[in-house]
């Protein structure tokens, strides 16, 4: 599969610069493309541009168009997705830059799924709040697309690329309100705070590729893992794209856009930030730590250890001294951040302890992203009636709001992870890999997992306290008028977490097959 | 009859109450009599299965699980849907399925504030389900799930219709057994990984399997077993709860309402000791020997401890609750001397102490509703004001200080006599010290039940309730729900074998590993 892209780069044998070599390669040879794999990219791309020519030249009174036209593309986009699964071959693109696996298959339904959700909770919230709405959702869109090519790429300059057309469409999201000081600072925060990270991962980028010549992580792997292995610089360059991506996934302490951030943006934005953004860091992390860095293990496992370590206590402990909920949202995200990069302290003990690992970090984004979403979609409902984010606007939601309650319940217990939930499962498989590896250093941070879960059902708790036990703060108990679209994506988040906290095999089908490990060490 | 019980019987035990509580779901909050009678018949249903089950259960072969189901839940993990039902857990079950019926009939009249049967009895029905599935449940990760299914309702249960400190009880309660239980899965999967592989369809899988997991555990080496066994032990402690976890307890109890707090004494409870019989003690034999001197300690502090705070409660719910907690005591005081005679007194004690303690919170909480207060100093005279809440007050304190002829004295006298022989190379001068002091415990048990009932049932009405026209004695209802629970008390204190004979052959396999185990 991927060797057959490894044995197409010029090889350094030839005596030629390995640099030069891959130009002349380049120069003359046209690689020739398999459209099947790239169709769902170019789907969600054509629905941009269609997205863009309907709002140029319709008026006022089909603004509306955009939405559907969104949620359509990205469902059209979920059928080359399937039948390439289906198909089951792995392919290999552009010389080993662009993977279509089981893997990416995975994650691009991930990503399709969630910016769905997305864009249903955005509907009314967008038109209502008299925003532009043909840019909101071509900036979504183009997004989402990042995040698609990015659960492909397997090089470094592809993913640098994914990676910016991710973020600057999320910079420009996370200022929506452009009337809103909050939401202006938001994004003025998330742009210099990613622009920064953007320039850290680059220059790790450009010190591997300076030691190991190529761009390719299926070469960087082995010549990292190997010939050159007690050089400080290896450690440096590996140090720095790490923590680069850090930011994204906003590990502590590279934390402190998110946030603000969070409360500031339109909650929709937040949510797609909070979920699919974030989500779509660990995807590159994954790609670049398991097939690049995975023989230097012993660089990158302890910073994971400290890393996830941190990241957990610290987002849950804030966590608990949030009055916003939105805030208390962001920072049990860091939290689960932490747990998320958990196991990748252990995968390189051994192979196995690797793959289990990957499954681990895989299936927590799967349900991270629908309990979070979820919770999300449960704030936007509720806030279109109390116009607050305060926890404490929560206050009686029982009495007037059973439905969204128990809705709310459950991604809450989802989140703190207690079954029958979907959250139980994401949690068992990050401790069944912490625990696979056997050390003690894995056995100590499972420990820790636990406790921080202990914490964390703290302000979960709180919030469900608040929901079921308190009074309602203004007396006002008239019921809340769910949209359509919310309510859909609420089947959605729900019909999931449940689905998966019952029935985990219908999860673990999916997740089985995939792995990153047959290149590298 | 018998093979739809085999493939059936079990399964339909847990998911039934989810079923019943999934129609309700349906039915608007208005309707409450539709509620109501949808609960009580879908735990009665149950209850009428459990009946079936119990019949058709061979008695005979008390040792062997029967009625298994082995299907397949997560293969990638070779996690199973293993469910059966033995010697050990039909007590429990049965247990179960008594008492969620009874506390249904209980509620039917007076439901705590606010109120809302529906979301009050769909609870009831998940917390059931939760139950009876970690009674039966034969694969860890499938127990692990029931056993926190069980957290959800009792923590709204109390959250929501408790006292007035019900906001604080009801997250420490969860918090306290959430800390446990996280510890526990990591102890678990550190089973999973270390323990020997087993073959599934031609590939080696490690397994959950609780049945074959104690031959496969026997490589582990000692200290790792000692870590997995302390993990399982927070787990199961905290939920028993033993000194010095024992600090939720107490306050949840206290604050939920009495069906809830019937629910948390008579089952709830017996998940932790249930843990330490079904799974930390067979799994880990040797690691249980090392801390078995450790749990016997604790018990007996905790037996003493709990009895002293009894003394010195003016609350008579918190009496009851700490009573609790000296209760627990002896029956870790016999799962500690690990021979299969403390086992089964372990099993009869958390039977009798589900009766008997579940009767006196029942009676605590009618009490509640009649003089708005609990406050043993302002209450008085109950045999003259409500002769028949007197007597059956007096017969569960009498029951629960142990005397013979009732429940409570097969709970408690072996269990102190299993110390008197601990099994393995437990030291025997060491528990026999335990022993004594347990023994004590008897003693202080009788004098703090003896005084609250004295100070509670003899003498006059207070001057402020004397002529309170809301003070009535035992309503229908209430006679409804208790009389099952008082007939079995004399019962199985009259014919303690109709539960020793149960769990007989099947205590031989938890301490089977253990050498020289005695009688």
């Amino acid at each position: 599969m991927v060797q057959s892209a490894i044995s197409w780069a010029p090889s350094p044998d030839t005596g030629v610069d390995p640099l030069l070599a891959s130009l002349m390669t380049f120069a003359w040879q046209s690689p020739s493309i398999d459209y099947h794999a790239l169709a769902p990219l170019i789907i969600v791309a054509a629905t941009m541009l269609v997205i863009i020519v309907v709002d140029a030249f319709t008026g006022e009174s089909s603004r509306w168009t955009a939405s559907s036209l969104a949620g359509i593309g990205l469902l059209a986009s979920l059928i080359p997705i399937a039948t390439l699964a289906y198909d089951g071959t792995s392919r290999v693109l552009f010389g080993g830059a662009f993977v279509v696996d089981a893997f990416s298959l995975l994650l691009s339904a991930l990503f399709v799924v969630s910016a769905y959700v997305v864009i249903l909770l955005s509907t009314n919230y967008i038109a209502e709040g008299d925003y532009w709405e043909g840019e909101y959702y071509q900036l979504i869109l183009a997004s989402v697309l990042g995040m698609m090519v990015m659960a492909s790429a397997r090089d470094l300059i592809s993913i640098f690329v994914a990676l910016e057309l991710i973020s600057i469409p999320a910079y420009m999201l996370a200022a929506w309100r452009k009337r809103d000081l909050k939401s202006n600072e938001a994004g003025m925060k998330y742009y210099l705070m990613g622009v920064f990270a953007s320039a850290i991962l680059l220059y790790g980028l450009s010190l591997i590729y300076g030691i190991t010549g190529s761009t390719l992580l299926a070469e960087i792997g082995p010549k990292l893992g190997e010939a050159i292995s007690s050089q400080p610089i290896v450690t440096l360059g590996i140090v720095f794209v790490i923590i680069g991506f850090a930011f994204k996934v906003s590990a502590v302490p590279f934390h402190m856009w998110a946030p603000d951030t969070y409360e500031g943006a339109p909650t929709p934005v937040t949510s797609f930030l909070a979920v699919a953004s974030k989500a779509a860091g660990f995807v590159a992390l994954l790609n670049i730590i398991f097939v690049g860095f995975y023989g230097r293990h012993d660089v990158f496992e302890p910073l994971m250890w400290v890393l996830a370590a941190i990241t957990m206590t610290f987002g849950n402990l804030v966590a608990l001294r949030q009055t916003n909920v939105v805030r208390m949202l962001a920072y049990s995200g860091i939290a689960q951040a932490g747990y998320i990069l958990a196991p990748l302290a252990v995968a390189g003990v051994s192979l196995t302890a690797g793959g289990e690992a990957l499954r681990a970090v895989v299936t927590y984004l799967l349900i991270y992203a629908a309990m979070n979403l979820g919770a999300f979609a449960v704030v936007i409902a509720v806030a279109r009636k109390t116009r607050s984010g305060e926890i404490t606007s929560f206050g009686g939601l029982f009495h007037y709001a059973p439905g969204l309650t128990v809705a709310m319940t459950i991604f809450l217990f989802a989140l703190a992870g207690i079954p029958p939930a979907g959250g139980w499962f994401a949690k068992l498989e990050i401790f069944r890999a912490l625990t696979s590896a056997g050390t003690t250093s894995g056995y100590v941070l499972a420990v820790l997992v636990g406790i921080n879960s202990v914490i964390a059902f703290g302000y979960y708790g709180r919030l469900m306290r608040v929901m079921w036990m308190d009074e309602v703060p203004d007396g006002d108990r008239t019921p809340i008028r769910i949209p359509a679209s919310i309510l859909a994506s609420l089947v959605i988040t729900v019909g999931i977490t449940m689905l998966v906290g019952i029935l985990p095999s219908v999860l673990t089908h999916f997740t089985d097959p995939i792995s990153l490990l047959s290149i590298g060490r | 009859m018998k093979d739809f019980l085999n493939s059936w019987g079990l399964s339909l035990a847990v998911f039934l109450p989810l079923i019943g509580a999934l129609i309700m779901l349906l039915i608007p909050k208005a309707r409450e009599g539709a509620h109501k009678v949808i609960a009580l018949a879908t735990s009665l249903v149950v209850g009428l299965l459990g009946v079936l089950l119990l019949t058709n259960f061979d008695y005979d072969q008390s040792g062997t699980l029967q009625f298994v189901v082995d299907k397949s839940w997560i293969p990638l993990i070779n996690s199973r849907y293993i469910v059966g039902m033995d010697g050990i857990s039909l007590p429990m079950i049965a247990l179960t399925l008594l008492v969620v019926p009874l506390c249904i009939i209980y509620s039917w009249n007076h439901f705590p504030e606010p109120r809302n049967p529906k979301a009050f009895l769909i609870l009831i029905l998940i917390l059931e389900t939760g139950m009876i599935g970690s009674f039966i449940s034969q694969d860890l990760i499938l127990f692990f799930v029931f056993f926190e299914v069980v957290l959800l309702p009792m923590y709204f249960l109390i959250g929501v219709w408790g006292g007035e400190k019900r906001q604080y009880a009801s997250l420490k309660f969860f918090l306290y057994t959430l800390f446990g239980s996280a510890l526990m899965i990591v102890s678990f999967l550190a089973l999973y990984f270390l323990s020997d592989m087993v073959n599934v369809g031609g590939v080696m899988m490690h397994t959950f399997d609780m049945r074959l997991l104690p031959e496969l555990a026997t490589g582990i080496s000692t200290g790792a077993a000692l870590w997995i066994f302390g993990g399982m032990f927070m787990g199961f402690g905290i939920k028993v709860p033993m000194f010095p976890f024992h600090t939720w307890l107490p306050d949840a109890h206290t604050q939920a309402p009495t069906v809830g707090s019937v629910i948390l004494a008579a089952v709830l409870l017996k998940l932790g000791t249930y843990g330490f019989i079904r799974i930390a003690i067979p799994i880990l034999p040797h690691a249980a020997e090392k801390w078995a001197p450790f749990i016997g300690v604790l018990a007996v502090v905790g037996i003493i401890y709990g009895a002293l705070c009894c003394l010195a409660q003016t609350d008579m719910k918190r009496l009851i609750a700490f009573s609790s907690v000296s209760h627990m005591g002896f029956v870790m005081l016999a799962i500690a001397s690990l021979t299969s005679f403390g086992m089964s007194a372990a099993i009869f004690g958390m039977v009798a102490h589900g009766l008997i303690t579940g009767m006196l919170f029942f009676v605590a909480g009618s009490t509640k509703d009649r003089f708005h207060t609990l406050d043993i100093a302002r209450l008085g005279g109950m045999l003259k004001q409500m002769p028949h809440m007197g007597w059956i007050l007096g017969f569960s304190v009498m029951a629960s200080l142990g005397l013979p002829g009732l429940a409570g004295f097969w709970g408690e006298f072996p269990a102190i006599l299993s110390a008197y022989n601990p099994g393995g190379d437990l030291s025997v001068t060491f528990f026999r010290v335990l022993m004594v002091i347990a023994a004590l415990g008897t003693v202080l048990a009788a004098a703090y039940l003896l005084w609250l009932y004295q100070r509670v049932g003899f003498g006059v009405p207070t001057a402020e309730f004397e002529d309170d026209p809301h003070i009535h004695d035992v309503t229908f209802t209430e006679w409804l729900a208790w009389t099952p629970m008082l007939i079995l008390i004399v019962v199985l204190g009259v014919y303690p074998n109709l539960i020793f004979k149960v769990t007989d052959g099947a205590v031989g396999n938890i301490v089977g590993a253990i050498s020289g185990h005695g009688g």
